[in-house]
């Protein structure tokens, strides 16, 4: 039982530093993690759920402001670039956070193929960060399963 | 083009030496006619032969008698011999001719006879010409060949015959007539060449052409040239003169000296100079400026030789000035120039040199400050870390060490920090800061750090006026500095008794007790006083330069760089006051400086306090510095650390509201005992509650002096904010929590931040907009604002602009005008609220639309980067909630 648990440990700690060095995740993150303890166990899984259904929301409403070629409500898609930059930068969702601020220089100079462009390429980014840390919490749930402790990953 | 240009600054239009219009009044001798400029000979020019003015009877006697007058007749005379010898030449030749041609006449006339004699065997010698008979002997043989051809008397009559000898005998009758008769025309011809040149040989005609020749070609020469020649006998009278002034006349002139025509500056000189030349016998050349009526200032350029008859007797000079007014001026002009250029290019080396010193001293001095500034970095590390270390759990003797550690570090920072100083000081980098200070608790703690590295049996004392005010305005670093330092140097030079600080309001004593009145200024006088060896008077002066001491006794006994009291005088100066010094010697020395302060409301500490107990090292301020008016230190070796605090009983606690009796500020005076150990226990006694154990802890140990100065130590550092709030947050309620307000639009920086706040140990309201800020600042009264800058409805700077403005009116009408909807249900409250100034932390993504500058514009106090990490959250709390 404790060579899966230290197995699933190990996976655990090479998956989280595989995701910070690819650049999913920032050390705000780290942060994040921090912050659950006893009391809040789940804290990284909440926020970060809805940070991802947040993103869902933002990313649909901009693209209902994007799809009119014409009379693009460019201040509209700003505030969700904005809060979403926000978001997740406060996640530490690395990549995210990085194409949220060229959607933010194509919505102010009010380029809307650089803001498609953009908007899909966010799209993708999330959803892609969403699998990968659905994957990391499964993990996570399976040590917990196993009796072990989520172990602590310096990053580094 | 450019030879225009040259020919146009080297050659100027020059101007007659004399002027155009004197010439006419006299006798009219001026009038030359300029020159034709295609009259190249010397016939066409017309020459104006009368500038020349001679002494007629004496000038040919001068010619005859003196070497240059008879070279020249010799010249003339050798010319007309010339000629003669010419014509001469010419006749001979002539003659050479005539004869050849009676040669060949008789040569002739010969043959005829030769002819005949050979025909009539007639006797060869019937000379002809006697003279020439050997020449008919010579030429008989010549003849016979060349003359074969010449005409033949031709006879045809039968030879032999009368007939034939008669006509023979006629034909050459004929032949001698006409040689006869070339004869007679070649000597009419001759007399007629003797005859004409007879005709030529008349010298005077020629002589006076040749003259007349060289003296116009002078005139040609000269007649423009700004030149005066003349010759004076060897009383310097003038014979002859040409080109004289115009206005002058000949009787003006002739037979007078220079010093008779002319008055005025150079006419001396000249006469010496040509007097100098005659009397040595040498031409020479100078040049001599004039100033005289008669036309001003011109410089001459003059030549001077001395004459001498042919008995090598001097009778004369001669003399020829030029004008070189204009050469002489811009010669002058270009010396001047050339000098002014030399001075120039001097003082621009100079500035050079100038420049590179300084900018050496300042390469030097940045030097000193950058590597001042790297050694400083890494220092407060090192002293940052022990402090923090000394919250943690020690034993005693752990304890001590990083005591002297950190109070070593300290010195060390300081030290650096005076080399930054007076390196910025000097350079006038320093900017002074305004911040509120209490002057009681700045002294108290500069005595209380001097004394804790207190090594001789002294007594520190603090002594401040009840009317200095509780809390002032001004560069309490600085102050604090200038306090350390002359502290310092106190005790360096006394070695019993006391050293002590003295604050009082000076000039406007009235003041003090009005603390109602706001930002008034006043002068506040303190004294540092010693009782040590003191200062003779002779090195009062040099006390405050820099790198100096009393005398080289005194820094080889008792160290230091010299530095302090130049920077303490420094300092002083640049916040508007006066460093002066008194002092006896071994009686003691008293420092004294003046500053202005401006006066703080003293009412509102609980939200100051942060502000400066930041600035007072790390010991924390005790609650009753505020109004203390007296304390007193000893050495914590052997003696005892004593502070009275018999006064205000009510301590303050982070951040929670003051005291009103407190605020009030009356300053008891307070009655110390020196040093006893009563003292310490009562001290000890006041820290009362939570601390109560050390009371007995160290009465038990007091007797052992280390122990002793160990324990006042940690009892110093150990009331650091940490430990009290911890003892404090056990004993409150709830409601002293300090009241945080977030301002964040974004739900998950939300669930963030107020995670983070939860495990700092606080909780907070949340606002998500400029509005609802507005709203919750006005119903509640909060210690801490976090503020989002972007949001939507009303961002962040914007609200933190209408708090401001609500802070300062009182009101909310500018909100209310903004466009807020001011719930007024609770506006009661509100309006009791104070108005003390609410920390408002602005939260940016650091962006450029969310620049820093922005921020504080605005009216906010600081900023935390997003995204808002633990630790960045947790040092904003410690600045600003203690």
């Amino acid at each position: 039982m404790n060579t899966v648990v230290a197995q699933l440990q190990r996976q655990f700690q090479d998956y989280l530093v595989s995701l910070y060095q690819q650049g999913f995740l920032d050390n705000q993150f780290t942060e994040l993690r921090k912050l659950q303890d006893e009391g809040t166990p789940d804290f990284v899984a909440e926020v970060v759920s809805l940070f991802f259904d947040d993103c869902s929301k933002l990313i649909n409403s901009m693209s209902r402001s994007l799809e009119r070629p014409e009379n693009v409500d460019f201040k509209q898609v700003d505030s969700g670039v904005h809060q979403l930059k926000g978001s997740s930068s406060s996640v530490g969702a690395r990549r995210v956070k990085n194409v949220c601020i060229s959607f933010k220089e194509c919505c102010d100079v009010q380029n809307r193929e650089g803001c498609l462009r953009c908007l899909q390429q966010v799209d993708y980014e999330y959803k892609m960060l969403k699998t990968k840390l659905q994957d990391l919490f499964n993990l996570e749930q399976q040590i917990v399963q196993a009796g072990g402790a989520i172990p602590q990953v310096n990053i580094n | 083009m450019e030879t225009d240009q040259i020919e146009e600054m080297d050659v100027e239009v020059l101007s007659s030496m004399w002027p155009d219009d004197v010439g006419t009044q006299a006798d009219n001798q001026f009038n030359v006619e300029k020159p034709a400029g295609d009259s190249d000979t010397l016939k066409e020019v017309d020459i104006a032969e009368k500038r020349t003015m001679a002494d007629l009877k004496r000038l040919p006697e001068l010619l005859n008698t003196t070497d240059q007058g008879s070279s020249q007749l010799t010249n003339l005379v050798r010319q007309w011999e010339y000629m003669q010898d010419h014509a001469v030449r010419l006749l001979r030749e002539e003659l050479k001719i005539l004869t050849r041609q009676r040669e060949e006449a008789e040569a002739k006339e010969l043959k005829i006879i030769e002819e005949h004699n050979f025909e009539t065997e007639e006797p060869e010698n019937v000379p002809v010409l006697d003279e020439t008979s050997h020449l008919f002997r010579r030429f008989r043989q010549k003849k016979r060949d060349e003359l074969v051809d010449s005409k033949r008397v031709v006879i045809d009559e039968e030879f032999d015959t009368v007939a034939y000898w008669k006509q023979k005998a006629l034909s050459l009758e004929k032949m001698l007539e006409a040689s006869t008769e070339r004869e007679r025309r070649l000597i009419e011809k001759l007399n007629e060449s003797l005859k004409t040149m007879e005709s030529h040989s008349a010298p005077v005609e020629e002589l006076t052409q040749n003259l007349k020749r060289a003296e116009g070609f002078l005139h040609f020469i000269l007649q423009n040239a700004p030149i005066v020649m003349g010759h004076q006998d060897k009383d310097l009278r003038y014979l002859f003169i040409y080109n004289k002034f115009p206005s002058l006349r000949e009787q003006d002139i002739l037979g007078k000296t220079d010093v008779e025509i002319f008055h005025g500056g150079g006419v001396k000189e000249s006469e010496d100079f040509k007097r100098e030349v005659l009397e040595k016998g040498k031409a020479s050349k100078r040049e001599i400026t004039f100033e005289t009526e008669l036309f001003g200032s011109k410089t001459f350029l003059i030549y001077v030789e001395p004459v001498y008859n042919k008995a090598r007797e001097k009778i004369g000079i001669n003399y020829m000035g030029m004008e070189v007014t204009d050469q002489v001026r811009k010669r002058e002009k270009m010396a001047k120039l050339r000098e002014d250029n030399a001075v120039r290019k001097a003082m621009e080396s100079e500035l050079t040199k100038t420049i590179h010193i300084t900018e050496e001293t300042m390469r030097a001095k940045q030097m000193l400050a950058t590597m001042s500034h790297e050694i400083r970095s890494p220092l407060s590390g090192v002293v940052g870390m022990a402090e923090i270390l000394s919250t943690t759990k020690l034993d005693k003797e752990q304890r001590q060490l990083l005591n002297v550690m950190i109070s070593s570090g300290d010195l060390v920072l300081q030290l650096i920090n005076d080399i930054l100083d007076l390196s910025k000081v000097e350079s006038g980098v320093m900017k002074l800061e305004a911040t509120k200070f209490r002057p009681r608790e700045v002294v108290k703690h500069v005595l209380q750090t001097a004394a804790a590295s207190l090594k001789k049996d002294l007594t520190l004392e603090g002594n401040i006026a009840d009317e200095v005010p509780i809390l002032v305005v001004g560069d309490v670093l600085r102050i604090r500095q200038i306090l350390t330092n002359l502290i310092s140097n106190a005790i360096k030079f006394t070695h019993r008794g006391k050293v002590g600080i003295k604050l009082k309001v000076i000039s406007e004593p009235s003041f003090a007790s009005d603390k109602e009145q706001n930002e008034t200024s006043v002068w506040i006088c303190c004294d540092v006083y010693d009782t040590g060896i003191g200062i003779p008077e002779n090195a009062l002066p040099c006390l405050f330069k820099k790198y100096m001491q009393a005398s080289a006794d005194h820094a080889r006994k008792y160290g230091g760089t010299g530095l302090g009291l130049a920077i303490c005088k420094q300092l002083v100066e640049l916040m508007g006051g006066q460093l002066t010094v008194t002092s006896q010697v071994n009686l003691g020395s008293t420092f004294t400086f003046i500053l202005p302060y401006k006066v703080a409301t003293s009412d509102d500490h609980s939200d100051d306090q942060d502000e400066f107990s930041d600035m007072v090292d790390h010991h924390q301020p005790e609650p009753d510095d505020t109004t203390e008016g007296y304390f007193q230190f000893k050495a914590l070796l052997g003696s005892i650390y004593s502070t009275a605090m018999l006064t205000s009983p009510i301590k303050l606690i982070n951040g929670s509201v003051a005291d009103p009796s407190n605020s009030s500020g009356q300053s008891q005076t307070v009655q110390v005992e020196n040093g006893g150990y009563m003292d310490e226990s009562e001290s000890a006694h006041q820290y009362g509650n939570g601390n109560g154990h050390r009371c007995s802890s160290k009465e038990s140990e007091s007797c052992s002096s280390s122990q002793a100065s160990s324990e006042m130590e940690s009892e110093l550092t150990v009331s650091s904010p940490r430990e009290e709030e911890k003892t404090e947050t056990e004993v409150k309620e709830t409601s002293q929590q300090p009241k945080i307000l977030l301002v964040e639009d974004n739900k998950i920086n939300i669930m963030v931040a107020k995670s983070m706040m939860k495990q700092l140990g606080y909780t907070m309201d949340i606002a998500n907009n400029g509005v609802e800020a507005i709203n919750a600042v006005k119903d509640t009264s909060y210690d801490l604002v976090l503020m989002d800058v972007c949001m939507p409805v009303m961002d962040g700077l914007k609200a933190t602009r209408l708090i401001r403005s609500y802070e300062e009116s009182g009101n909310w009408d500018a909100a209310i005008e903004a466009g807020v909807d001011i719930k007024t249900s609770e506006s009661e409250q509100g309006c009791e609220r104070s108005t003390d100034r609410l920390p408002i932390v602005a939260m940016t993504a650091n962006t450029l639309a969310e620049s820093s500058e922005e921020c504080y514009a605005n009216g906010m106090d600081s900023f935390i980067s997003k995204p808002v990490t633990l630790q960045k959250l947790k040092e904003c709390l410690q600045q600003y909630l203690q």
